[in-house]
Protein backbone atom coordinates (compact mmCIF):
# COMPACT_ATOMS: atom_id res chain seq x y z
CA UNK A 1 0.00 0.00 0.00
CA UNK A 2 2.82 2.38 0.82
CA UNK A 3 6.14 2.10 -0.97
CA UNK A 4 9.04 4.25 0.11
CA UNK A 5 11.91 4.37 -2.35
CA UNK A 6 15.27 5.78 -1.33
CA UNK A 7 14.05 8.95 0.29
CA UNK A 8 16.50 11.41 1.78
CA UNK A 9 15.87 14.66 3.58
CA UNK A 10 18.19 17.13 5.22
CA UNK A 11 17.35 20.17 7.29
CA UNK A 12 20.34 22.38 6.65
CA UNK A 13 23.33 20.42 7.99
CA UNK A 14 21.32 17.70 9.66
CA UNK A 15 20.61 14.59 7.63
CA UNK A 16 17.18 13.61 8.98
CA UNK A 17 16.40 10.80 6.56
CA UNK A 18 19.19 8.96 4.83
CA UNK A 19 18.22 6.85 1.83
CA UNK A 20 15.30 5.01 3.39
CA UNK A 21 13.32 2.36 1.55
CA UNK A 22 10.46 0.25 2.84
CA UNK A 23 7.26 -1.40 1.80
CA UNK A 24 4.13 -1.46 3.94
CA UNK A 25 1.18 -3.69 3.16
CA UNK A 26 -2.37 -3.76 4.47
CA UNK A 27 -2.99 -5.76 7.60
CA UNK A 28 0.37 -4.71 9.00
CA UNK A 29 0.85 -2.78 12.20
CA UNK A 30 4.24 -1.21 11.83
CA UNK A 31 5.96 0.17 14.91
CA UNK A 32 8.38 2.94 14.07
CA UNK A 33 10.93 3.11 16.83
CA UNK A 34 14.11 5.01 17.45
CA UNK A 35 15.49 7.70 19.74
CA UNK A 36 14.31 11.31 19.64
CA UNK A 37 15.41 13.02 16.47
CA UNK A 38 15.91 9.79 14.56
CA UNK A 39 13.56 10.91 11.79
CA UNK A 40 10.34 9.07 12.70
CA UNK A 41 8.10 12.11 12.48
CA UNK A 42 9.86 13.38 9.36
CA UNK A 43 9.22 10.03 7.69
CA UNK A 44 5.55 10.21 8.64
CA UNK A 45 5.27 13.79 7.45
CA UNK A 46 6.90 12.81 4.16
CA UNK A 47 4.23 10.17 3.64
CA UNK A 48 1.60 12.82 4.32
CA UNK A 49 3.26 15.25 1.92
CA UNK A 50 3.91 17.83 4.63
CA UNK A 51 7.66 17.47 4.26
CA UNK A 52 9.14 17.30 0.79
CA UNK A 53 12.08 14.89 0.56
CA UNK A 54 15.04 15.95 -1.57
CA UNK A 55 15.27 12.67 -3.38
CA UNK A 56 13.36 9.42 -3.64
CA UNK A 57 9.73 8.59 -4.12
CA UNK A 58 6.80 7.71 -1.91
CA UNK A 59 3.98 5.78 -3.54
CA UNK A 60 0.62 5.26 -1.88
CA UNK A 61 -1.81 2.92 -3.61
CA UNK A 62 0.22 3.02 -6.80
CA UNK A 63 0.40 6.80 -7.06
CA UNK A 64 3.31 9.07 -6.14
CA UNK A 65 2.31 11.37 -3.26
CA UNK A 66 3.71 14.48 -4.91
CA UNK A 67 1.20 14.34 -7.76
CA UNK A 68 -2.31 14.33 -6.39
CA UNK A 69 -3.42 15.08 -2.83
CA UNK A 70 -6.45 12.81 -3.08
CA UNK A 71 -4.56 9.84 -1.67
CA UNK A 72 -4.92 11.52 1.72
CA UNK A 73 -8.59 10.51 1.71
CA UNK A 74 -7.32 7.06 2.66
CA UNK A 75 -5.22 8.30 5.56
CA UNK A 76 -6.17 9.10 9.12
CA UNK A 77 -3.39 11.04 10.81
CA UNK A 78 -2.95 11.66 14.50
CA UNK A 79 -0.13 14.18 15.00
CA UNK A 80 2.31 14.16 17.89
CA UNK A 81 1.14 17.58 19.01
CA UNK A 82 -2.35 18.31 17.75
CA UNK A 83 -2.69 21.99 16.95
CA UNK A 84 -6.11 23.35 16.09
CA UNK A 85 -7.65 26.75 15.38
CA UNK A 86 -7.92 28.38 18.81
CA UNK A 87 -11.28 30.01 18.35
CA UNK A 88 -13.02 26.92 17.13
CA UNK A 89 -15.12 24.77 19.44
CA UNK A 90 -14.69 21.00 19.45
CA UNK A 91 -18.11 20.47 17.88
CA UNK A 92 -17.39 23.01 15.14
CA UNK A 93 -14.06 21.35 14.44
CA UNK A 94 -15.71 17.98 13.83
CA UNK A 95 -18.42 19.61 11.72
CA UNK A 96 -15.80 21.41 9.66
CA UNK A 97 -13.76 18.27 9.04
CA UNK A 98 -16.85 16.38 7.91
CA UNK A 99 -17.84 19.24 5.66
CA UNK A 100 -14.37 19.58 4.14
CA UNK A 101 -14.10 15.86 3.49
CA UNK A 102 -17.57 15.91 1.90
CA UNK A 103 -18.80 13.47 4.48
CA UNK A 104 -22.01 15.26 5.42
CA UNK A 105 -24.59 12.60 6.10
CA UNK A 106 -22.25 9.75 5.19
CA UNK A 107 -21.32 6.95 7.52
CA UNK A 108 -18.63 8.01 9.93
CA UNK A 109 -16.89 6.26 12.78
CA UNK A 110 -17.61 8.18 15.94
CA UNK A 111 -16.83 5.36 18.34
CA UNK A 112 -13.95 7.26 19.90
CA UNK A 113 -16.00 10.45 20.27
CA UNK A 114 -18.50 8.43 22.27
CA UNK A 115 -15.97 6.48 24.32
CA UNK A 116 -13.86 9.55 25.15
CA UNK A 117 -17.09 11.39 26.05
CA UNK A 118 -16.13 14.27 23.80
CA UNK A 119 -19.75 15.13 23.05
CA UNK A 120 -20.09 16.67 26.50
CA UNK A 121 -17.29 19.06 25.59
CA UNK A 122 -18.51 20.03 22.12
CA UNK A 123 -19.13 23.61 23.24
CA UNK A 124 -15.59 24.13 24.58
CA UNK A 125 -13.17 26.22 22.51
CA UNK A 126 -10.00 24.41 21.47
CA UNK A 127 -7.72 26.88 23.27
CA UNK A 128 -9.10 25.90 26.68
CA UNK A 129 -8.38 22.20 26.28
CA UNK A 130 -5.72 20.30 28.18
CA UNK A 131 -3.02 18.39 26.33
CA UNK A 132 -4.73 15.08 26.99
CA UNK A 133 -8.11 16.23 25.70
CA UNK A 134 -6.42 17.56 22.59
CA UNK A 135 -4.88 14.11 22.08
CA UNK A 136 -8.35 12.61 22.39
CA UNK A 137 -9.68 15.00 19.78
CA UNK A 138 -6.74 14.15 17.49
CA UNK A 139 -7.38 10.43 17.93
CA UNK A 140 -11.11 10.77 17.28
CA UNK A 141 -10.39 12.79 14.13
CA UNK A 142 -7.88 10.24 12.83
CA UNK A 143 -10.43 7.42 13.05
CA UNK A 144 -13.45 9.51 12.05
CA UNK A 145 -13.51 8.75 8.33
CA UNK A 146 -12.76 5.04 8.62
CA UNK A 147 -9.52 5.36 6.60
CA UNK A 148 -7.62 2.41 5.13
CA UNK A 149 -4.32 3.71 6.48
CA UNK A 150 -3.84 5.01 10.01
CA UNK A 151 -0.77 6.99 10.95
CA UNK A 152 -0.44 7.55 14.67
CA UNK A 153 2.45 9.63 15.99
CA UNK A 154 2.94 8.93 19.70
CA UNK A 155 -0.75 8.16 20.18
CA UNK A 156 -0.67 7.35 23.88
CA UNK A 157 1.60 10.20 25.02
CA UNK A 158 -0.37 12.44 27.35
CA UNK A 159 -3.40 10.19 27.61
CA UNK A 160 -4.57 8.90 30.96
CA UNK A 161 -4.45 5.08 31.46
CA UNK A 162 -8.17 4.68 30.80
CA UNK A 163 -8.12 6.67 27.55
CA UNK A 164 -4.91 5.01 26.48
CA UNK A 165 -6.54 1.59 26.96
CA UNK A 166 -9.60 2.68 24.94
CA UNK A 167 -7.34 3.83 22.14
CA UNK A 168 -5.33 0.61 22.17
CA UNK A 169 -8.47 -1.48 21.95
CA UNK A 170 -9.66 0.67 19.08
CA UNK A 171 -6.38 0.14 17.27
CA UNK A 172 -6.70 -3.64 17.76
CA UNK A 173 -10.24 -3.55 16.32
CA UNK A 174 -9.01 -1.60 13.28
CA UNK A 175 -6.14 -4.03 12.86
CA UNK A 176 -8.68 -6.84 12.61
CA UNK A 177 -10.28 -4.95 9.69
CA UNK A 178 -7.08 -5.43 7.74
CA UNK A 179 -5.92 -1.85 7.75
CA UNK A 180 -2.39 -0.60 7.55
CA UNK A 181 -1.41 1.06 10.80
CA UNK A 182 1.81 2.98 11.41
CA UNK A 183 2.63 3.81 15.01
CA UNK A 184 5.54 5.57 16.60
CA UNK A 185 5.98 5.26 20.31
CA UNK A 186 8.63 5.19 22.97
CA UNK A 187 6.51 3.07 25.25
CA UNK A 188 7.31 -0.34 23.84
CA UNK A 189 5.01 -2.16 26.22
CA UNK A 190 2.13 -0.29 24.57
CA UNK A 191 3.08 -1.73 21.21
CA UNK A 192 3.44 -5.30 22.41
CA UNK A 193 -0.01 -6.66 21.62
CA UNK A 194 -0.37 -4.62 18.42
CA UNK A 195 2.76 -4.83 16.38
CA UNK A 196 3.30 -7.12 13.44
CA UNK A 197 6.41 -5.35 12.11
CA UNK A 198 9.13 -3.24 13.64
CA UNK A 199 10.98 -0.51 11.80
CA UNK A 200 13.97 0.88 13.63
CA UNK A 201 15.48 4.23 12.70
CA UNK A 202 18.60 5.80 14.08
CA UNK A 203 20.02 9.14 13.00
CA UNK A 204 17.96 9.00 9.85
CA UNK A 205 19.16 5.56 8.84
CA UNK A 206 17.04 2.45 8.65
CA UNK A 207 18.60 -0.03 11.07
CA UNK A 208 16.15 -2.84 10.38
CA UNK A 209 12.62 -3.57 9.25
CA UNK A 210 11.49 -7.00 10.40
CA UNK A 211 8.32 -8.78 11.31
CA UNK A 212 7.80 -9.61 14.93
CA UNK A 213 8.13 -13.38 14.45
CA UNK A 214 11.62 -13.07 13.02
CA UNK A 215 12.56 -10.70 15.80
CA UNK A 216 11.37 -13.10 18.48
CA UNK A 217 13.14 -15.98 16.81
CA UNK A 218 16.41 -14.13 16.47
CA UNK A 219 16.47 -12.92 20.03
CA UNK A 220 14.61 -15.68 21.81
CA UNK A 221 12.52 -13.06 23.60
CA UNK A 222 8.75 -12.75 23.44
CA UNK A 223 8.38 -9.22 24.77
CA UNK A 224 9.08 -6.53 22.20
CA UNK A 225 11.02 -4.39 24.66
CA UNK A 226 13.38 -7.19 25.60
CA UNK A 227 13.85 -8.33 22.03
CA UNK A 228 14.79 -4.87 20.89
CA UNK A 229 17.01 -4.27 23.87
CA UNK A 230 18.89 -7.45 23.02
CA UNK A 231 19.39 -6.42 19.41
CA UNK A 232 20.51 -2.97 20.40
CA UNK A 233 23.03 -4.32 22.89
CA UNK A 234 24.43 -6.67 20.30
CA UNK A 235 24.48 -4.18 17.50
CA UNK A 236 25.62 -1.01 19.05
CA UNK A 237 26.95 0.09 22.40
CA UNK A 238 25.20 3.48 22.36
CA UNK A 239 21.73 1.96 22.31
CA UNK A 240 21.43 2.56 26.03
CA UNK A 241 18.31 4.71 25.66
CA UNK A 242 16.25 1.64 25.06
CA UNK A 243 17.35 0.10 28.36
CA UNK A 244 15.85 2.98 30.27
CA UNK A 245 12.53 2.57 28.56
CA UNK A 246 12.69 -1.15 28.95
CA UNK A 247 13.32 -0.80 32.68
CA UNK A 248 10.54 1.75 33.01
CA UNK A 249 8.23 -0.66 31.24
CA UNK A 250 9.17 -3.39 33.68
CA UNK A 251 8.54 -1.33 36.77
CA UNK A 252 5.18 -0.36 35.38
CA UNK A 253 4.32 -4.00 34.86
CA UNK A 254 5.28 -4.87 38.44
CA UNK A 255 2.93 -2.25 39.78
CA UNK B 1 -12.07 26.19 -2.36
CA UNK B 2 -15.11 28.31 -1.60
CA UNK B 3 -15.87 25.99 1.29
CA UNK B 4 -12.42 26.56 2.77
CA UNK B 5 -12.59 30.32 2.21
CA UNK B 6 -15.87 30.34 4.08
CA UNK B 7 -14.15 28.96 7.17
CA UNK B 8 -11.32 31.47 6.76
CA UNK B 9 -13.84 34.30 6.54
CA UNK B 10 -15.75 33.01 9.52
CA UNK B 11 -12.54 33.00 11.53
CA UNK B 12 -11.67 36.56 10.43
CA UNK B 13 -15.10 37.93 11.30
CA UNK B 14 -14.87 36.49 14.78
CA UNK B 15 -11.68 38.41 15.54
CA UNK B 16 -13.58 41.72 15.04
CA UNK B 17 -10.49 43.54 13.74
CA UNK B 18 -12.10 43.80 10.32
CA UNK B 19 -15.23 45.33 11.85
CA UNK B 20 -13.12 47.90 13.71
CA UNK B 21 -11.30 48.70 10.44
CA UNK B 22 -14.62 49.18 8.62
CA UNK B 23 -15.91 51.49 11.34
CA UNK B 24 -12.67 53.46 11.34
CA UNK B 25 -12.91 54.02 7.58
CA UNK B 26 -16.58 54.97 7.89
CA UNK B 27 -15.92 57.52 10.62
CA UNK B 28 -12.94 59.06 8.80
CA UNK B 29 -14.76 59.29 5.48
CA UNK B 30 -17.96 60.73 6.91
CA UNK B 31 -16.17 63.29 9.03
CA UNK B 32 -13.96 64.42 6.13
CA UNK B 33 -16.96 64.87 3.86
CA UNK B 34 -18.75 66.82 6.56
CA UNK B 35 -15.79 68.98 7.56
CA UNK B 36 -14.67 70.05 4.10
CA UNK B 37 -16.81 72.51 2.19
CA UNK B 38 -15.63 71.24 -1.15
CA UNK B 39 -16.17 67.52 -1.78
CA UNK B 40 -13.15 67.33 -4.09
CA UNK B 41 -10.97 68.67 -1.26
CA UNK B 42 -12.49 66.02 0.98
CA UNK B 43 -11.64 63.32 -1.55
CA UNK B 44 -8.07 64.63 -1.65
CA UNK B 45 -7.70 64.42 2.14
CA UNK B 46 -9.35 61.01 2.11
CA UNK B 47 -6.93 59.89 -0.60
CA UNK B 48 -3.94 60.85 1.51
CA UNK B 49 -5.25 58.95 4.52
CA UNK B 50 -6.17 55.91 2.46
CA UNK B 51 -2.80 55.73 0.75
CA UNK B 52 -1.10 55.43 4.13
CA UNK B 53 -3.60 53.44 6.18
CA UNK B 54 -4.94 50.94 3.66
CA UNK B 55 -1.59 49.40 2.63
CA UNK B 56 -0.47 49.30 6.26
CA UNK B 57 -3.61 47.57 7.51
CA UNK B 58 -3.71 45.14 4.57
CA UNK B 59 -0.12 44.04 4.87
CA UNK B 60 -0.02 43.79 8.67
CA UNK B 61 -3.40 42.11 8.95
CA UNK B 62 -2.55 39.69 6.14
CA UNK B 63 0.71 38.67 7.79
CA UNK B 64 -0.74 38.28 11.27
CA UNK B 65 -3.67 36.32 9.90
CA UNK B 66 -1.34 33.92 8.11
CA UNK B 67 0.57 33.14 11.28
CA UNK B 68 -2.59 32.87 13.34
CA UNK B 69 -4.06 30.34 10.95
CA UNK B 70 -0.97 28.21 10.89
CA UNK B 71 -2.75 25.53 12.92
CA UNK B 72 -5.63 25.54 10.46
CA UNK B 73 -3.19 25.24 7.55
CA UNK B 74 -1.44 22.35 9.27
CA UNK B 75 -4.73 20.58 9.84
CA UNK B 76 -5.77 21.04 6.21
CA UNK B 77 -2.46 19.72 4.89
CA UNK B 78 -3.25 16.27 6.27
CA UNK B 79 -6.55 16.31 4.35
CA UNK B 80 -7.04 15.48 0.69
CA UNK B 81 -6.44 19.02 -0.49
CA UNK B 82 -3.71 20.56 -2.60
CA UNK B 83 -1.43 23.16 -1.12
CA UNK B 84 -2.34 25.63 -3.81
CA UNK B 85 -5.98 25.36 -2.87
CA UNK B 86 -5.23 25.89 0.81
CA UNK B 87 -3.11 29.01 0.35
CA UNK B 88 -5.41 30.53 -2.26
CA UNK B 89 -8.43 29.98 -0.01
CA UNK B 90 -6.61 31.80 2.76
CA UNK B 91 -5.79 34.62 0.36
CA UNK B 92 -9.34 34.82 -0.93
CA UNK B 93 -10.71 35.00 2.61
CA UNK B 94 -8.35 37.76 3.71
CA UNK B 95 -8.56 39.81 0.51
CA UNK B 96 -12.34 39.53 0.40
CA UNK B 97 -12.79 40.70 3.98
CA UNK B 98 -10.33 43.60 3.65
CA UNK B 99 -11.83 44.68 0.33
CA UNK B 100 -15.36 44.51 1.75
CA UNK B 101 -14.29 46.60 4.71
CA UNK B 102 -12.91 49.21 2.31
CA UNK B 103 -15.90 49.16 -0.04
CA UNK B 104 -18.30 49.61 2.88
CA UNK B 105 -16.18 52.01 4.92
CA UNK B 106 -15.16 54.31 2.08
CA UNK B 107 -17.55 53.21 -0.65
CA UNK B 108 -20.78 54.25 1.05
CA UNK B 109 -19.63 57.80 1.95
CA UNK B 110 -18.13 58.30 -1.52
CA UNK B 111 -21.33 57.17 -3.22
CA UNK B 112 -23.32 59.54 -1.01
CA UNK B 113 -21.13 62.64 -1.25
CA UNK B 114 -18.91 62.34 -4.28
CA UNK B 115 -20.53 60.15 -6.89
CA UNK B 116 -18.31 61.06 -9.88
CA UNK B 117 -15.26 59.93 -11.83
CA UNK B 118 -12.83 60.86 -9.06
CA UNK B 119 -14.84 58.98 -6.47
CA UNK B 120 -15.01 55.90 -8.66
CA UNK B 121 -11.28 56.10 -9.34
CA UNK B 122 -10.68 56.23 -5.60
CA UNK B 123 -12.78 53.11 -5.02
CA UNK B 124 -11.16 51.21 -7.86
CA UNK B 125 -7.59 51.96 -6.79
CA UNK B 126 -8.37 51.34 -3.11
CA UNK B 127 -9.78 47.94 -4.00
CA UNK B 128 -6.75 47.09 -6.13
CA UNK B 129 -4.31 48.34 -3.49
CA UNK B 130 -5.95 46.00 -0.97
CA UNK B 131 -5.31 43.04 -3.29
CA UNK B 132 -1.72 44.14 -3.88
CA UNK B 133 -0.79 44.53 -0.24
CA UNK B 134 -2.53 41.32 0.81
CA UNK B 135 -0.42 39.52 -1.81
CA UNK B 136 2.73 41.14 -0.48
CA UNK B 137 1.70 40.10 3.04
CA UNK B 138 1.35 36.47 1.95
CA UNK B 139 4.68 36.58 0.17
CA UNK B 140 6.38 37.97 3.27
CA UNK B 141 4.79 35.36 5.57
CA UNK B 142 5.52 32.38 3.34
CA UNK B 143 9.13 33.40 2.85
CA UNK B 144 9.90 34.34 6.44
CA UNK B 145 10.85 31.61 8.86
CA UNK B 146 9.04 32.94 11.92
CA UNK B 147 6.38 35.39 12.98
CA UNK B 148 8.70 38.20 14.07
CA UNK B 149 10.61 38.15 10.80
CA UNK B 150 7.42 37.93 8.79
CA UNK B 151 5.84 40.97 10.38
CA UNK B 152 9.18 42.79 10.22
CA UNK B 153 9.45 42.19 6.48
CA UNK B 154 5.83 43.24 6.01
CA UNK B 155 6.42 46.53 7.84
CA UNK B 156 9.60 47.15 5.88
CA UNK B 157 7.77 46.62 2.60
CA UNK B 158 5.11 49.10 3.66
CA UNK B 159 7.75 51.57 4.78
CA UNK B 160 9.50 51.23 1.45
CA UNK B 161 6.44 51.72 -0.72
CA UNK B 162 4.77 54.39 1.39
CA UNK B 163 7.76 56.53 2.34
CA UNK B 164 11.22 55.56 1.16
CA UNK B 165 10.36 55.10 -2.51
CA UNK B 166 9.18 58.69 -2.91
CA UNK B 167 12.44 59.92 -1.44
CA UNK B 168 14.40 57.85 -3.94
CA UNK B 169 12.34 59.15 -6.85
CA UNK B 170 12.88 62.73 -5.70
CA UNK B 171 16.60 62.07 -5.51
CA UNK B 172 16.68 60.75 -9.07
CA UNK B 173 14.56 63.59 -10.44
CA UNK B 174 16.67 66.16 -8.65
CA UNK B 175 19.99 64.81 -9.85
CA UNK B 176 18.95 64.31 -13.43
CA UNK B 177 16.78 67.37 -13.79
CA UNK B 178 18.72 68.48 -16.88
CA UNK B 179 17.40 65.53 -18.86
CA UNK B 180 13.90 64.90 -20.18
CA UNK B 181 12.47 62.63 -17.49
CA UNK B 182 8.77 62.41 -18.33
CA UNK B 183 8.80 58.84 -19.64
CA UNK B 184 11.13 57.63 -16.90
CA UNK B 185 8.96 59.18 -14.23
CA UNK B 186 6.03 57.29 -15.65
CA UNK B 187 8.00 54.06 -15.39
CA UNK B 188 9.10 54.88 -11.86
CA UNK B 189 5.49 55.49 -10.91
CA UNK B 190 4.48 52.09 -12.21
CA UNK B 191 7.10 50.49 -9.98
CA UNK B 192 5.24 51.58 -6.86
CA UNK B 193 1.54 50.72 -6.57
CA UNK B 194 0.92 53.47 -4.03
CA UNK B 195 2.40 56.16 -6.29
CA UNK B 196 0.49 54.80 -9.22
CA UNK B 197 -2.75 55.06 -7.26
CA UNK B 198 -1.94 58.60 -6.17
CA UNK B 199 -1.08 59.87 -9.64
CA UNK B 200 -4.08 58.15 -11.17
CA UNK B 201 -6.53 59.80 -8.80
CA UNK B 202 -4.82 63.19 -8.65
CA UNK B 203 -5.07 63.52 -12.41
CA UNK B 204 -8.80 63.01 -12.19
CA UNK B 205 -9.00 66.08 -9.97
CA UNK B 206 -8.89 69.78 -10.69
CA UNK B 207 -5.69 70.17 -8.66
CA UNK B 208 -3.75 68.48 -11.46
CA UNK B 209 -3.71 71.82 -13.27
CA UNK B 210 -1.34 73.08 -10.59
CA UNK B 211 1.27 70.45 -11.22
CA UNK B 212 3.01 72.07 -14.17
CA UNK B 213 4.19 70.88 -17.56
CA UNK B 214 4.72 67.23 -16.69
CA UNK B 215 1.14 66.86 -15.68
CA UNK B 216 0.05 67.77 -19.19
CA UNK B 217 1.76 64.64 -20.45
CA UNK B 218 0.31 62.62 -17.61
CA UNK B 219 -3.12 64.01 -18.08
CA UNK B 220 -2.97 62.87 -21.68
CA UNK B 221 -1.90 59.42 -20.61
CA UNK B 222 -4.00 58.80 -17.51
CA UNK B 223 -6.98 60.89 -18.54
CA UNK B 224 -8.45 58.49 -21.05
CA UNK B 225 -9.35 54.83 -21.13
CA UNK B 226 -5.75 53.70 -21.70
CA UNK B 227 -4.90 55.24 -18.33
CA UNK B 228 -7.53 53.20 -16.56
CA UNK B 229 -6.44 50.03 -18.31
CA UNK B 230 -2.78 50.78 -17.64
CA UNK B 231 -3.38 51.44 -13.93
CA UNK B 232 -5.63 48.40 -13.48
CA UNK B 233 -3.25 46.18 -15.43
CA UNK B 234 -0.13 47.23 -13.53
CA UNK B 235 -1.91 46.94 -10.18
CA UNK B 236 -3.19 43.48 -11.04
CA UNK B 237 0.36 42.49 -11.95
CA UNK B 238 1.42 43.83 -8.56
CA UNK B 239 -1.18 41.57 -6.96
CA UNK B 240 -0.65 38.46 -9.08
CA UNK B 241 3.16 38.25 -9.16
CA UNK B 242 3.74 38.30 -5.38
CA UNK B 243 0.80 35.93 -4.88
CA UNK B 244 2.21 33.55 -7.48
CA UNK B 245 5.60 33.67 -5.76
CA UNK B 246 3.90 33.02 -2.42
CA UNK B 247 2.01 30.00 -3.79
CA UNK B 248 5.21 28.65 -5.31
CA UNK B 249 7.09 29.12 -2.03
CA UNK B 250 4.27 27.55 -0.03
CA UNK B 251 4.20 24.47 -2.27
CA UNK B 252 7.86 23.80 -1.58
CA UNK B 253 7.73 24.50 2.10
CA UNK B 254 8.15 21.90 4.84
CA UNK B 255 5.47 22.26 7.46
Amino acid sequence: MITIENISKRFRKLQVLDNISAQFEKGQVVSLIGPNGSGKTTLIKSILGMVRPESGKIIVDGKPVSENPNYREQIGYMPQIGRYPDNMKIGQLFEMMKNIRNMDGKQIDNELIVQFELEKMFHKPMRTLSGGTRQKVSAALAFLFDPKILILDEPTAGLDPLASEILKEKIIREKAKHKLILITSHILSDLDDLTTHVMHLQEGKLMFFKDIGTLQEETGEIKLGKAIAKIMKGEMPDGSWINNIFQLGQTEEKK
Amino acid sequence: MIKLSKYVLYDILRSKIIIAYTLFLLVVSFSLFNLEENESKAVLSLLNIILIVLPLVSIVFGTIHYYNSYEFIELMLAQPMSRQKIILSEYAGVAFSLASAFLIGVGIPVLLFSFNATGMALLLTGFLLTLVFTSLAFLASVKARDKARGIGIALLLWFYFALIYDGLVMLILFNFSDYPLEKITLLLTALNPIDLARVFIMLKMDVSALMGVTSALYKDFFGNITGILFTTGIMLLWAIIPLWLAVRGFKRKDI
